[in-house]
């Protein structure tokens, strides 16, 4: 159990920043926040510098595609721990497909640098004033962001699988 | 009767004429089984297949039987380039890049399901086959092979190195499927 349970947590957010954030949910005991990216660079920055809270690590930096949510559709999504006080907090921050962009992390954790490089790989998410926002995993030369559920999963070079050999 | 002799097996003549204090065979042949027997194979192991291939090159297996066991770490100096792994597209150019580092005369064995066809990983990343990228002249099914399936695809490189003749490589043919690659 971290030294901070959610809810004093939660309050003391909702203190700072009120109609800034809305609670998502607590699943598995990780309380879940979203918030727009007009509100992200405050409300990251005030987390890790609050005294009292302290969370100075970024464990985790990543995106999600949901092509229903029509204005919604990519999400952006960071995972702070704080280690003084046990305790972890997730944001998310959904935006639009047509204006994908948002605030660089990488004012407050060098860390971001690389997990930012892989959002934008993988889901085109363009992170304002990123030092160097280029791919990271992926070949250089590739036009496509491949975890966007628009991309096929298979391979169309594959010749193996075609349906002729198999009679169909 | 006590053998003093092992029972090591050398490699036999080729076929030729034979007389009193002479044998003829053509030049072809006689630099095939050479070659043949002493190939330096670059292992390009990039996964679960270079652990096969490591059982392989163990006593128990012994490749070296084969003339092979000088492995060889730099591609100027080898004959066979043994891919055996999944080879990522951002790996396809290291490979590429290290084939053509080879000197002719050199032959290339795709080891296992991703090797050949990208295997289980048919997806965005993975090379579906290096034969997109690079020729390929043995393949070896599985996932992984067999070491004894790795000794019977090298045993088939062994087969095409003593038949092919010294001026294959310089076949419209051949010269035609390295184009066909976009190797000059």
């Amino acid at each position: 159990m971290g030294k901070i349970t959610n809810e004093e947590l939660l309050a003391k957010i909702n203190a700072k920043f009120g109609d800034q954030l809305t609670v998502v949910g607590e699943p598995f005991g990780l309380l879940t926040l979203e918030t727009t990216r007009e509100n992200i660079s405050g409300i990251l920055s005030w987390l890790k510098t609050e005294p009292s809270l302290q969370f100075i690590y970024l464990t985790d930096l990543t995106g999600i595609h949901y092509p229903e949510n029509a204005g919604k559709e990519i999400g952006v999504i960071y995972h702070l721990h704080s280690l003084v006080n046990n305790v972890r907090i997730r944001i998310k921050v959904f935006l639009d497909e047509k204006d994908i962009h948002i605030p660089t992390a990488t004012t407050l954790w060098d860390g971001a640098n690389w997990m930012e490089r892989e959002t934008y790989d993988f889901f085109g998410v363009l992170f304002d004033g990123h030092p160097d926002l280029r791919r990271i995993l992926n070949v250089d030369d590739m036009t496509a962001f491949p975890m966007r559920k628009e991309f096929p999963l298979e391979d169309p070079n594959r010749v193996d699988k075609k349906d002729y050999f198999f009679g169909r | 009767m006590i053998h003093l002799m092992s029972d090591i097996e050398l490699v036999g003549a080729p076929a030729g004429v034979e007389g009193a204090g002479f044998f003829a065979t053509s030049l072809d042949k006689a630099v095939g089984i050479a070659r043949a027997n002493s190939l330096w194979p670059l292992p390009f192991a990039t996964s679960c297949c270079g652990i096969e291939f490591m059982a392989t090159m163990s006593p128990h297996y012994d490749l070296a039987r084969f003339g092979a066991e000088r492995l060889s770490f730099s591609p100027r100096q080898a004959d066979l380039l043994m891919v055996m792994g999944t080879i990522s597209k951002k790996m396809g150019p290291v490979l590429r890049q290290v084939y053509l580092q080879m000197a002719e005369p050199r032959w290339v064995l795709a080891m296992g399901a991703c090797a050949s066809s990208g295997g289980i990983f048919d997806t965005y990343s993975v090379l579906q086959g290096i034969d997109e990228i690079i020729p390929v002249d043995v393949y070896i099914p599985g996932c992984p092979p067999r070491p004894e399936a790795v000794i019977d695809g090298f045993m088939q490189i062994q087969e095409l190195v003593k038949t092919e003749t010294l001026r294959r490589r310089d076949t419209p043919e051949y010269q035609k499927l390295l184009a066909s690659y976009g190797i000059l």
